[in-house]
């Protein structure tokens, strides 16, 4: 690994965006078949082998559709908006390491960086929701921006957690701690230190939650709410432009889950200290994935008053006080 | 304050219960029946467009052309005839239509057949590209089912 970095960077880049277009179009298959079988009917059939081609035709489709850019629009803002979306998931990739090797780049602050990159995920909903000059996608917009200030806290307090347990904001080096046996992780650590233990799970539990509220899904996905606001800060959007914003929103769920597979699962470490290597990192994310899928599928919306009072009453609260005890644990023992 | 603890637990409780119920159905079979490729069984007693029933001696309809479904029908959607061949007492079908853009199936004709030559057929996927497709042909029917 002594290429130019230029270079490297370039091929990490390209293989980044091929990894997210293809998870993105792979993921919406996903999400109709489980979906469909949660409901216990087949889901996407028809098209390809067990409707395989079936987001590769809906992208034919929304391909074809012509780029209608409303009179009433903010003509900049309007177009910028799917990219402020995307590009910063993509940005995210540039630190995460799928195994020893497989990583762009070992930045100390990685896990700065990503959630740095994370924070411009709202910008691109409030701007798109303004730039369409229209009251109900701005309404969405706002909406969208207080659940995600309100996630952004508790997410990033048990971040602190696990920086203040492993002592480093590199994310290579936060799975390397956690080498050698599922007893070892942190979402566990048995192996580690038993009183922690005691507490991290809740630890990784909130950081699911504020994970699946940051990428708005559902059951928090008040910004789209497909069915009752009309892709809320989306409405405006045709195409391709619409399909921007949700291979975004894809792309932020996997962000998500190999965040917390890196903090809390182990990253690419084997469950038994064997062999560790990206199959094991891929496993662990994918499982995350589904179960992201079949939380979907399995709670209805809530309200906005709901989705704030969970987070301001319950995931804060929790998670300052978990931070208290490991700072506690952590400094007596 | 015991109130926000009970919330706390009883709706992280209740939060698994519905992730439990959501993975056994994902992994019990499908009940919805794929349409186009598997048809419902109809039940006996569903009542479709009518159909001739076949004698079985013959092989052709039990008609015997008496035009009592035709004087029965309210919408007037039955149109049969019949004629005498050479040396025989008894008139054998020849045509028998049934006009279902106006058919109700309110199922006098089949009450009012005595021989019990027409029965409500199981038929319910019915798709036609105009309205000639609805007038039925039913010695034609008849002759294809058997």
């Amino acid at each position: 690994m002594t290429a130019n970095p230029v270079v490297r960077l370039l091929i990490s880049l390209l293989v980044v965006i091929g990894f997210i277009a293809f998870n993105a179009a792979f993921l919406v298959w996903v999400e109709r078949k489980g979906a469909g079988h949660i409901q216990r009917r087949i889901g996407p059939k028809e098209v390809g082998p067990y409707g395989l081609l079936q987001t590769v035709v809906d992208g034919v489709k929304l391909m074809s559709k012509q780029l209608f850019v409303p009179d009433h629009v903010d003509p900049i803002l309007f177009r910028v908006a799917p990219l402020l979306i995307l590009i910063p998931a993509v940005m995210s990739f540039v630190t995460i390491p799928f195994s020893d090797v497989l990583v762009a780049r070992k930045i100390d602050l990685g896990l700065l960086m990503v959630f740095a990159f994370a924070s411009v995920n709202v910008l691109g909903l409030l701007i798109g929701g303004w730039g369409s000059g229209n009251k109900y996608a701005v309404i969405s917009a706002a909406r969208a921006v207080s659940q995600n200030v309100a996630y952004e806290i508790p997410m990033l307090v048990t971040t602190i957690t696990i920086v203040m347990i492993t002592g480093t904001l590199n994310m290579n080096e936060i799975v390397a701690q956690q080498a050698g046996g599922f007893w070892n992780w942190n979402i566990l650590p048995l192996g580690k230190n038993f009183l922690l233990a005691a507490i991290m799970p809740i630890s990784f539990l909130i950081f699911f939650i504020c994970s699946l509220a940051e990428t708005n899904r559902a059951p928090f996905d008040m910004a789209e709410a497909e069915s009752e606001l009309i892709a809320g800060a989306y409405t405006e959007y045709p195409g391709m432009g619409f399909g921007v914003f949700f291979m975004g929103e894809y792309a932020n769920i996997i962000v998500g889950c190999a965040l917390a597979t890196i903090l809390f699962l182990g990253g690419w470490q084997c469950p038994f200290g064997l062999f560790p290597g990206v199959h094991w990192f891929l496993i662990k994310l994918y499982l995350l994935i589904f179960t992201v899928v079949w939380i979907r599928w399995t709670y209805p919306r809530t309200t906005i008053y709901g989705l704030l009072n969970l987070s301001w009453k319950v995931l804060i609260p929790f998670s300052l006080s978990i931070l208290l005890l490991t700072a506690a644990i952590l400094k007596v023992l | 304050m015991s109130n926000y603890w009970s919330d706390v637990l009883g709706g992280t409780k209740s939060l698994a219960v519905g992730l439990g119920i959501t993975i056994k159905a994902f992994f019990q079979p499908v009940v919805t029946m794929q349409y186009p490729r598997e048809y419902v069984k109809m039940t006996p007693r569903f009542r479709g467009h009518i159909d001739l029933v076949k004698n079985e001696e013959t092989g052709g309809p039990k008609c015997i052309v008496c035009g009592m479904c035709q004087k029965a029908c309210p919408s007037g959607c039955i149109t049969l005839a019949g004629k005498k061949p050479e040396g025989s007492k008894k008139k054998v079908l020849t045509e028998y239509t049934l006009d279902f853009t106006k058919c109700s199936l309110c199922g006098l004709c089949v009450e009012s057949c005595k021989p019990g030559a027409i029965d409500f057929s199981k038929e319910f996927n019915l798709a036609g590209p105009s309205r000639e497709a609805y007038v039925f042909d039913l010695i034609k029917r008849l002759k294809e089912r058997s």
